[in-house]
């Protein structure tokens, strides 16, 4: 149990560092590598608690689309981001009370915070133990059943995000030609073609 | 030492809750910055729903974390969309020129 222990303390000072890193960054690129860094020791902590399905998707979708996507947009975008720095301290003192007002009201309501012991009777889907059904077998037995319309429901609003994005930002440049498909089918012979009796020794 | 349990993971999910406010209060200019403070926000609410689902035996908050992750995912395209339509538009990211529509 101690070894658990001391990778949680590791795994939540990384996270917590990291992500310290990310809003003080100079530089956008390293705010993202370093929230790739914070995701990368959740999943760690995700593993230590037994959802390991959860730690993986969170690398997969988070470190492999979502970071790299910001990666993208840092690096696409010509701005001058020192200028957006400006003023970077002005907010500290207002930002910093809002969030330790915050951290102290959350720290005192999980400090007294305490289950009922009827919490027993309102769990909906108990997790089988750990040792028959690993989590991944145990998500994916009511994720496809019982909360099946959840499950497609969080589909369609994908299908909704990628159709917007690429709507959003896919635009035509004026004078570039491009195939259209409906004007080559729709070709008659004799709109294509013409006939010319050439006489001999003449040219058109 | 307290042996690891469901108040430590609460505690990383309230500090990571309050960077990513912190976050936002601290980088107003600039949008991007802003996402990623959202993102950091919503990871800690992940914690929470996964350590409580670990902590009463209950699969159904893993089942919410994954739809939060995918809408988070489906967020943050939209949002770096957004951003480059407007950059492209404007030539600009900073969030005090964001007023063309006088909201």
């Amino acid at each position: 149990m101690l070894i658990a222990d001391a990778f949680f303390y590791l795994f939540a000072t990384t996270c917590v560092a990291a992500a310290f890193m990310v809003i003080s960054a100079r530089n956008p690129v390293h705010a993202v590598l370093f929230l790739i860094l914070t995701f990368v020791n959740a999943a760690g902590l995700f593993i230590l608690l037994g959802a390991e399905f959860l730690a993986l998707i969170l690398v997969v979708v988070y470190v492999g689309a979502v970071a790299v996507l910001f990666l993208f947009v840092v690096m696409m975008l010509d701005v001058d981001f020192a200028e957006l720095r400006a003023g970077f301290l002005a907010y500290l003192p207002i930002g910093a009370l809002i969030g330790l007002i915050l951290l102290v009201e959350l720290i005192l309501v999980f400090g007294s915070w305490i289950i009922t012991p009827e919490i027993a009777a309102h769990i909906t889907t108990p997790a089988p133990p750990m040792d028959k059904v690993s989590n991944t077998e145990a998500l994916g037995l009511i994720l496809y059943t019982k909360y099946v319309y959840f499950f497609e429901t969080a589909g369609v609003i994908l299908l909704i995000a990628m159709i917007g994005a690429i709507v959003l930002t896919l635009h035509h440049k004026e004078g570039v030609k491009r195939q259209s498909i409906p004007t080559q089918v729709g070709r008659k012979r004799d709109e294509s073609i013409e006939i010319r009796h050439v006489e001999p020794g003449q040219g058109l | 030492m307290m042996s690891v349990g469901l108040p430590h993971y609460l505690t990383l999910a309230a500090i990571l809750f309050t960077l990513g406010i912190f976050g936002i209060f601290l980088n107003r200019k600039n949008v991007i910055v802003i996402l990623m403070s959202i993102e950091l926000m919503l990871l800690a609410v992940n914690i929470n729903f996964v350590a409580f689902s670990i902590h009463l035996g209950d699969l159904v908050g893993q089942v919410f974390a994954l739809l939060i992750l995918t809408v988070a995912a489906a967020e943050a395209a939209i949002g770096l969309a957004i951003i480059v339509v407007y950059y492209r538009n404007r030539g600009s990211i900073a969030v005090e020129d964001i007023n063309m529509m006088k909201g």
